[in-house]
C-alpha cells in the first residue's frame, strides 16, 4: 500500500474482545431481529414476537453483563474505542434493567382497549380518513420495539466510549430512533409530531456542536482517544485556544443531552408531547447514558483541566437546580412538571460532577467518589421516574391520558392506592427520608462536600427545599383539594399486568433504596473509578 | 497553502450555519444549516488530520458523513409528516406546546 507507507503509518488488524462486547452485540442483534420480524412475521403475531425478541435480548445481555462484571474483567477494548470498566458495567446493568421496565410499559394494551399507546399509522395525517381506516383495521406500529432497542444499543455505547468518534456515534444511535419514537403517540398527535420536530432540530443542532468541539479537540491533541487527550494536556505548556473552545463545544453537546440549563428548553416540550411510555424511557435511560458520557469525558479526557471547567460547571449546576425547581412550581401539566423536575435532578447530579472528588484528585479515603454518588442518584431518580410515568398512563379522562394537574384534584379519594403510590414517588423526588431520593441526595451532597464545593452544597440543600414545594403541591392536589364543580375529573383505569409490574418495581425499589441502600451503594462505590 | 486558512474557513462556515439555525424560520433551511455545521466540522477534521499527519481525522469525517446521511433520513421523515399535517414548514407555526 504505497499511499499509506508514504504517510508512514500502518493500520493494525483490529482485535475485538467479543466476550466483553457481547452485551452490546446482543442488544444490536435483538434490534436487527426485530426488523426481520417486522418484515416477515404476519401482523397478528408481530406484537408478541417483538416482545419475545426484545426481552430475550435484554435478559441475555443483562446476564452476560453481570457475569463479566462478577468475573472482574476490566479492559480498554477494540483498539481503545471502548472502555469496559466499573462505571460501564454499572451503567449497562442499570440501562438494561430500566429499558426492560420501560418495555413493560410499552407493552400495555388494556388501557387503549386492546391496542398499544402508539399510533396505528404514523404516516396518516391526524384526523384524516386514512387514520380512521388504520384504526379500524387495528394496525399497529410494532416497530417501536426495534427502534427502542437500537436506541438502547446507542445508550450502551455512549457512556462506554473511550474515543470521541465512538462517543459521537453512540450519541447519534441513541438520538435518531428517539426522534422518531417521540412522534408516534396515538392521541394528541399534533403535539406528538411537534415534539418530534423540536427534539430533532435541537438534538441535531447539539450533536453538530458536539462534532465541531470534537474536531477542535482533535486539532489540539492529534488523537480522538480520551487518554491521549489527557496526556497532551499534561505535556502542553500553554493553554491552547483550540482546547478551551473544543472543551466548551463538546460540553454544550453533552449538557444538552442531560438537560442542563441553559440547554434545557427542549425537555418540557418533548416530555409533554412524546407518548408517555417513551417519555419514561427517555427520562430514565437517556439521562443515565448522558451522565455516564459526561463524567467519562470530563474526568478521563479533561480531568487535568478541571480548574478551568469547575467554575463553569458550578454555575451550570446552580442555575439548573434553580430553574428546574422554581419553574416547576408554576406548571399545570404533570408531564411538564416532571420534565422540570428532571431538569432539577440533573442539577443535583451536576453538584457531584462539579466536585470531581475522585481518588486521583485527593478524595478522602472513606468517602464516595463523585462517579459513585452520581451513579446511585441516577438509579434512585430513575426508579421513581419510571413509576411516576407508568402511573400517568393509567390516569385517564374520556379515553385519553389526563395530564392536567387540575383534573387530578381529589384523586386520593377516588383511587387511594394509586394516589398513595404516586405520592411515594413525589416524596422520593423531594428527598424525604426512607425513600431512595433521600439517600441519592445525601450521596451527591457528600461527594460535593468532600470535593471542596461546600458553598455549592449549601445552596443545593436550600434549593432542594424549594423543589419540595413542587412535589408537595401535587400531593396536596390529590388528597386535599376538591375538584372544581365544572372541571373534568380524571379516573384511574385498570391497566394490564405489565404496567402494574413496572409500577410495583418502582415502589419496591424506591423503598428498598431508601431503607436498605447498602448493597447498591456498595456496588456504586466499587464502580467509582474510570479506567484510563 | 497554509492549512490555517482552512480552519478559519471552517470556523466561518460553522458560524454562518449557527446563525442560520437561530434566525431562519423555515424548517428545511434550519435543517440545511445544521448539515452545513456538520460539513464545517468535516473540513476542520480533514485539515487537522493533514496538519497532524495522521489519518484519524479523515476517518472521523467518514463517520460524520454517514451519520449526517442517517440524520437526513430521519429528519426529512419528521419534516414531511409535520408538513402533511399542518401545510406549513415554519418552525413558528409549530407552537402548541408551551407553558
Amino acid at each position: 500500500m504505497p499511499a499509506l507507507s508514504l504517510i508512514g503509518m500502518d493500520i493494525p488488524t483490529p482485535h475485538i474482545e467479543y466476550g466483553l462486547l457481547m452485551p452490546f452485540l446482543m442488544v444490536v442483534v435483538a434490534a436487527c431481529l426485530g426488523v426481520l420480524v417486522e418484515a416477515l412475521a404476519p401482523r397478528p403475531l408481530r406484537h408478541s414476537l417483538q416482545l419475545l425478541v426484545a426481552f430475550l435480548g435484554i435478559i441475555l445481555a443483562l446476564f452476560v453483563t453481570i457475569l463479566n462484571w462478577a468475573g472482574g474483567d476490566k479492559a480498554i477494548i477494540a483498539l481503545g474505542a471502548l472502555s469496559i470498566d466499573g462505571p460501564t458495567y454499572f451503567l449497562w446493568t442499570v440501562l438494561l434493567v430500566f429499558a426492560g421496565v420501560s418495555f413493560l410499559i410499552f407493552a400495555e394494551r388494556r388501557l387503549e382497549g386492546n391496542a398499544s399507546a402508539f399510533t396505528p399509522s404514523a404516516a396518516a395525517v391526524p384526523g384524516s380518513t386514512g387514520e380512521q381506516e388504520a384504526i379500524e383495521a387495528r394496525f399497529e406500529h410494532t416497530e417501536v420495539y426495534p427502534l427502542a432497542m437500537f436506541a438502547l444499543s446507542g445508550m450502551m455505547l455512549f457512556p462506554a466510549a473511550n474515543d470521541l468518534i465512538m462517543m459521537f456515534v453512540g450519541l447519534e444511535i441513541l438520538s435518531l430512533p428517539l426522534y422518531l419514537l417521540c412522534g408516534l403517540a396515538r392521541r394528541r398527535r399534533l403535539l406528538s409530531q411537534e415534539s418530534a420536530m423540536k427534539y430533532f432540530l435541537l438534538g441535531s443542532l447539539s450533536s453538530a456542536i458536539f462534532v465541531y468541539g470534537m474536531a477542535l479537540l482533535y486539532g489540539f491533541a492529534g488523537s480522538f482517544d480520551l487518554s491521549a487527550i489527557s496526556d497532551s494536556l499534561q505535556s502542553s505548556t500553554q493553554k491552547d485556544g483550540l482546547l478551551l473552545a473544543g472543551m466548551t463545544l463538546v460540553g454544550v453537546g453533552l449538557l444538552f443531552k442531560v438537560g442542563a440549563v441553559p440547554f434545557h428548553s427542549w425537555t418540557p416540550d418533548v416530555y409533554q408531547g412524546a407518548p408517555t411510555p417513551i417519555t419514561g424511557f427517555m427520562a430514565t435511560c437517556t439521562k443515565i447514558a448522558a451522565f455516564g458520557a459526561l463524567l467519562r469525558l470530563f474526568y478521563v479526557a479533561l480531568g487535568g483541566l478541571r480548574w478551568d471547567w469547575q467554575p463553569v460547571m458550578l454555575v451550570v449546576a446552580l442555575v439548573t437546580m434553580f430553574v428546574g425547581s422554581v419553574v416547576g412550581i408554576a406548571q399545570t401539566d404533570l408531564k411538564r412538571l416532571l420534565a422540570y423536575s428532571s431538569i432539577g435532578h440533573a442539577g443535583f447530579i451536576l453538584v457531584a460532577v462539579t466536585a470531581a472528588s475522585q481518588t486521583g484528585n485527593g478524595k478522602p479515603a472513606d468517602s464516595l467518589s463523585s462517579v459513585s454518588s452520581a451513579l446511585f442518584y441516577l438509579v434512585a431518580y430513575s426508579v421513581a421516574t419510571i413509576g411516576a410515568f407508568a402511573i400517568i398512563t393509567m390516569v385517564r379522562l374520556r379515553g385519553g391520558e389526563s395530564t392536567s394537574l387540575a383534573s387530578w384534584a381529589g384523586l386520593g379519594r377516588r383511587s387511594p392506592v394509586t394516589a398513595a403510590v404516586f405520592s411515594l414517588f413525589m416524596l422520593s423526588f423531594a428527598g424525604i427520608p426512607l425513600t431512595g431520593g433521600f439517600i441519592g441526595k445525601w450521596s451527591v451532597f457528600a461527594a460535593g462536600w468532600a470535593g471542596g464545593q461546600q458553598w455549592l452544597v449549601v445552596a443545593a440543600v436550600v434549593i432542594s427545599l424549594i423543589a419540595a414545594v413542587i412535589y408537595l403541591r401535587v400531593i396536596v392536589t390529590m388528597f386535599f383539594t376538591e375538584p372544581k364543580a365544572d372541571a373534568p375529573v380524571a379516573e384511574v383505569a385498570r391497566p394490564g399486568w405489565t404496567t402494574l409490574v413496572a409500577v410495583g418495581f418502582g415502589v419496591v425499589a424506591t423503598i428498598v433504596l431508601g431503607v436498605y441502600p447498602g448493597p447498591v451503594l456498595d456496588l456504586a462505590a466499587s464502580a467509582g473509578e474510570f479506567l484510563r | 497553502m497554509d492549512p490555517q486558512a482552512y480552519i478559519v474557513m471552517s470556523a466561518i462556515l460553522f458560524s454562518i450555519a449557527l446563525l442560520g439555525v437561530m434566525i431562519r424560520r423555515n424548517v428545511l433551511i434550519v435543517f440545511m444549516c445544521i448539515e452545513l455545521m456538520l460539513n464545517a466540522s468535516n473540513l476542520a477534521l480533514v485539515t487537522f488530520s493533514r496538519m497532524h499527519g495522521s489519518l484519524d481525522g479523515q476517518i472521523a469525517a467518514f463517520f460524520v458523513m454517514v451519520v449526517a446521511a442517517a440524520e437526513v433520513v430521519v429528519g426529512l421523515a419528521i419534516i414531511v409528516t409535520i408538513y402533511r399535517t399542518r401545510r406549513s414548514a415554519s418552525v413558528d407555526d409549530a407552537n402548541l406546546l408551551k407553558f
